[in-house]
């Protein structure tokens, strides 16, 4: 039932909220910040990677190579250098990520059909860039050389049908064109969801223990049910509202594939959002100040970040820390969130991060409220 | 029922450290009492206690018949409350602040919430942010809070500390007021002259309540004499000799005087012959008013 008491609760943090328009903005604008941030700036996408090419042969097979290489967008020839100085130079100044290098005698071993080869020369510093632009280069190689086979084969009059005798046929599923962005903006609101809501949350009931107006809540007849769930209730709204925001800034800016049902999308971010509720709760209650309320809450919004397969995947990480990535709820989020996205899976898909949310929904709640009592020892 | 608070061997230990030590009292219906003690003394504590605030760790009591241990929530509805902090919302209107209170005791007329403010004044400021206002007005506030739903017992914890002397005058008229309509109020001050309004008045110290009754019974009982200004030079030398003297139950400095309680069957001639003897010739002595002042002081210091 609806009562007065928690109407009024309501109603009040509704005012609070809206005399603070600086933290009304920031809650409406960080999203939004992050959303382009991570959507633009943390993409593991390689293109353009700027390449200076040696070429000491000048012949038109060595052109014929080069235009391969520009064909790809992986490559963009920025620099024709005379010397490997002056290439080991560009690179040690940044200025090139790739050298590729093409020996005197290049076009002639093609043109005798004895095995040619040229040198690709890579910048390591950046692992992420390397290890792509290097499988790239030989791609590109690999394909170049099947070519000159089959023209050679031709030239002898080994007729024109003459591919290669295997042919693996990639597909990429769900994000076929590999964009950072689909993977990440899912990411996003899984993030937002838990960060504006845990910190607003433990700093909203810290605050009133700050005040001391704890103290006077305390002595009224308000149930401790009724103070949680009128302090929670407006934080709810705004990170639903904060959700919806990325989520149609996403599918509208970034083109992010909505292939879940929208309905399905938002009981399971509701059901996410008991967990990150109930841990600024308990936050709240061993925190005195809205400071330490702030920094337990960060506490565990790092290690969330990084051990829920936001930016890495778990996969790649040390045993232990695929255990211990098992008790933060943004991980069994982030896998529905992207599967509703991309994937446009049902609860079937679900059911193992469906419970697990719940189950430390459930857990963390009971243990706040536990500790959540109207007394003040 | 006209025992509205009972209170029995109630003691609250923080640690090591004993706040309120087997504190016993009891308070009628309409009574005023005033609650008397320096700074950390107990006093708040004590009105934690009874509200459920804070948990006893020893002793019993009961407000308005029900038991502090086991019916917090049947009390805190049937009392009000003011905390010495005034714990009020500053990114408020005066309005919103009580309209919240009033909502979550459940009174939802408008109403009796500008009814409330016009009884503590405020009815001019209704839409003024609370950042804004005087720690006078802050004051009525937060009394206005504690009685919007009308209860019949009053916890006023220091609600006069900070505020200047007109204003005081005016809650503790508005806290009479209140009381002629048959509230009861616990009011906790440590402003002497402020006891002196209350029907009856407990002197706290150290945690422990060493007294509790009217004024007047206070004076007479604790005192157990009459108060007398004496005048004298040198003043310090004076108050040595008096110290070593039989004759006084107790001589403090007060002033530019002495203030010494005599024994009522000793006349103050007797003493000033003392003095005189003794080479204060100038000496002088003037019969006053016993205050609380005198009381406290005797309580604490033996």
């Amino acid at each position: 039932m609806v009562n007065s008491r928690l109407i009024a609760l309501i109603r009040k943090e509704f005012i609070q909220i809206r005399r603070d328009p600086r933290t009304l903005a920031l809650i409406i604008v960080i999203p939004i910040m992050q959303l382009f941030l991570l959507g633009y700036a943390a993409t593991n996408d390689v293109r353009n990677v700027p390449l200076a090419v040696l070429d000491q042969d000048r012949s038109s097979a060595a052109r014929r190579l080069l235009d391969a290489y520009r064909a790809a967008d992986y490559f963009r020839i920025t620099h024709a250098v005379s010397s490997e100085r002056q290439l080991r130079d560009l690179i040690d100044r940044g200025v090139v990520r790739a050298g590729l290098i093409i020996p005197p005698n290049y076009g002639e071993k093609v043109h005798s059909g004895k095995p040619a080869s040229v040198a690709f020369v890579l910048d390591g510093s950046d692992p992420t860039v390397a290890s792509t632009a290097l499988s790239a280069a030989q791609l590109i190689g690999q394909a170049h050389a099947t070519a000159i086979l089959a023209e050679r084969a031709q030239r002898q009059g080994f007729g024109s049908n003459l591919d290669s005798a295997l042919e693996v046929r990639t597909q990429v599923w769900y994000n076929p064109d590999l964009i950072s962005a689909y993977f990440m903006i899912p990411g996003v609101i899984g993030m937002i969801l838990y960060a504006l809501t845990s910190i607003l949350t433990a700093t909203a009931i810290v605050r009133e223990r700050e005040r001391g107006t704890i103290e006077q809540l305390i002595v009224t007849p308000i149930r401790p049910i009724e103070l949680v769930v009128g302090k929670l209730f407006p934080y709810v709204v705004l990170a639903i509202i904060n959700a919806i925001e990325v989520l149609v800034l996403g599918a509208w800016w970034f083109d992010v594939p909505v292939r879940g049902n929208l309905g399905l999308i938002l009981a399971l971010s509701g059901l996410f959002l008991l967990s990150s509720l109930g841990i600024g709760l308990f936050g709240s209650t061993i925190a005195n100040t809205q400071q330490e309320a702030m920094l337990t809450v960060w506490m565990t919004l790092l290690p969330s970040i990084f051990l829920s397969g936001f930016f890495f995947p778990l996969e790649a990480m040390p045993k232990v820390l695929q255990w211990i990535s098992y008790i933060f709820p943004l991980r069994y989020y982030l896998v529905i969130i992207r599967t509703l996205l991309l994937k446009g899976g049902g609860v079937s898909a679900l059911w193992e991060q469906i419970l697990a949310l719940t189950l430390f929904g459930v857990v963390i709640m009971g243990a706040a409220a536990r500790r959540f009592r109207k007394r003040l020892d | 029922m006209d025992e509205v608070i009972r209170v029995e061997g109630l003691t609250k230990r923080f640690g090591d450290f004993t706040a309120v030590d087997q504190v016993s009292f009891t308070v009628q219906r309409g009574e005023v009492i005033g609650y008397l003690g320096p700074n950390g003394s107990g006093k708040t504590t004590t009105i934690r206690m009874l509200l459920g605030l804070l948990l006893p760790s020893e002793g019993k009591a009961w407000v308005l018949g029900y038991d502090i241990w086991r019916q917090s929530e049947a009390i805190r509805r049937q009392c009000g409350y003011m905390s010495q902090k005034f714990s009020l919302y500053h990114d408020l209107t005066v309005e919103e602040n009580l309209r919240f209170y009033g909502g979550v005791y459940g009174v939802g007329e408008e109403i009796q919430i500008q009814a409330t403010l016009e009884r503590v004044g405020l009815a001019a400021q209704r839409q003024t942010m609370v950042s804004a206002l005087a720690t006078g007005w802050k004051q009525r506030l937060a009394l206005a809070i504690a009685i919007v739903h009308r209860p019949q017992l009053l916890f006023l914890d220091e609600p006069t500390s900070g505020v200047d002397p007109t204003a005081r005058r005016a809650f503790w008229d508005l806290i009479y007021e209140l009381v002629h309509e048959g509230v009861t109020a616990l009011v906790t001050t440590h402003y002497m002259d402020e006891a002196e309004y209350c029907g009856k008045v407990g002197v706290m110290r150290d945690g422990k309540l060493l007294a509790l009754d009217t004024p007047e019974q206070l004076k007479k009982q604790v005192l157990r004499g009459l108060a007398y200004d004496l005048f004298a030079t040198p003043l310090i030398e004076a108050l040595s000799f008096l110290e070593a003297s039989p004759l006084p139950l107790r001589v403090g400095l007060s002033g530019d005087h002495l203030r010494v309680i005599l024994p009522k069957e000793v006349e103050p001639s007797c003493l000033l012959a003392e003095l005189q003897q003794a080479g204060y010739g100038e000496a002088r002595i003037e019969p006053v008013e016993a205050s609380l002042e005198d009381v406290f002081l005797a309580l604490s210091g033996k």
